[in-house]
């Protein structure tokens, strides 16, 4: 990946260039950001959430996965709304952030600086992802993960606005098989986040441990009952294979 | 272009522990585990969520409903990509309940 204009050097790159290839990089990544935020657009148009209210929080929260469970938790009644259960649901979704955020420290001086906090606020999974591996290759300051960060921004806070406003269009969403919209977005976003047969027991675990908190417990608690419980399953199988397999 | 106090402050509190979950990583970075169990536990959590998200939806609808289940999962193995995924379970869902 060297092209004439960013020639490979040891030289540590100054915070403009840093931007500058942060954002290019993540220029592939946005389209996709982008198709997620339309879908997530729609569907919280059906979950009951005002276009200001979508601006707050893709703004505010900006993390995808959770955002995806936060609007099956919500409702359009303000009474209703379960503030707790929707704020557990998004911390505990978001929790693994601190596996990602603590792997981008070197990139801060040790004393971390106001802009550092500043920062790690645009850290996301497509923009980790590409910084770490321009960690590997070469010198890399900071602005390399603002400059793909905020072009994620842009696009999830432009996209999921659209989504919304598009979403508006329709009436009702039953008569088109739209209310199952959800189901087959969460769907889709599962099987996307296979990466091998490891995955298999929490997801197995988590779906039965669901399935019997349904019937068991009143509300949407299941979502975490089974969330906690089927990651817990994958971690002591994942853990119990890796010591055999050094054994 | 409303938004209610609830809303608000539901949204508010779920942006603070989002960023205050960030900022823990740079803060705590180098008493993280990086392997081992507890790092396995939470790389596994949004998977099972989703797992636990979608098992009960799917088991409480009815034969169109499973149906699509299947049609979106296999479209989605086909193309890897969410938009034509979920608008093919929409659709599937939509001829389904048409027969059931």
């Amino acid at each position: 990946m060297s092209s004439p204009a960013s020639p490979v050097t040891t030289e540590k790159p100054s915070a403009y260039q840093d931007l500058a290839r942060g954002a290019r990089a993540c220029l592939p990544v946005c389209i996709s950001v982008a198709a997620y935020g339309l879908v997530w657009g729609v569907l919280a148009g059906q979950a009951g959430l005002s276009v200001l209210e979508v601006l707050l929080m893709s703004g505010l929260v900006f993390a995808g996965s959770s955002q995806f469970v936060a609007l099956d938790l919500w409702t359009g009644n303000p009474a209703a709304l379960p503030i707790g259960a929707l704020v557990l649901a998004v911390a505990i979704v978001n929790l693994r952030y601190v596996l990602l955020t603590a792997t981008l420290r070197p990139l801060f001086a040790s004393r971390l600086r106001p802009s550092a906090l500043a920062a790690i606020f645009v850290a996301t999974d497509e923009n980790w992802a590409l910084t770490v591996a321009e960690m590997r290759r070469r010198p890399t300051g900071a602005a390399f993960l603002v400059g793909g960060g905020l072009m994620i921004y842009v696009s999830w806070l432009a996209s999921t606005a659209i989504g919304r406003l598009l979403g508006a269009a329709i009436d009702d969403p039953a008569a088109f098989g739209l209310d199952f919209a959800f189901t087959a977005t969460f769907l889709a976003l599962l099987l996307g986040m296979w990466r091998g047969k490891g995955d298999l027991v929490p997801w197995l675990v988590g779906a039965g441990a669901a399935l019997i908190a349904a019937r068991l417990i009143e509300g949407n608690w299941y979502i975490l009952v089974g969330g906690l419980i089927g990651s817990f399953a994958g971690a002591v199988f994942e853990t119990r294979a890796r010591r055999d397999r050094l054994a | 272009m409303t938004v209610s106090p609830e809303a608000l402050s539901a949204i508010a509190l779920m942006a603070l522990a989002t960023y205050a979950i960030r900022v823990g990583g740079l803060l705590l970075a180098d008493r993280l585990p990086r392997e081992g169990f507890v790092a396995a536990w939470l790389r596994h959590i949004p998977g099972a969520v989703l797992a636990a998200l979608v098992a009960p939806a799917i088991a409480s609808g009815s034969i169109a409903e499973a149906v699509a289940a299947a049609v979106t999962a296999l479209v989605f193995i086909a193309t890897r990509s969410l938009f034509p995924a979920m608008a093919a379970g929409v659709v599937a869902v939509y001829i389904a309940r048409l027969f059931v």
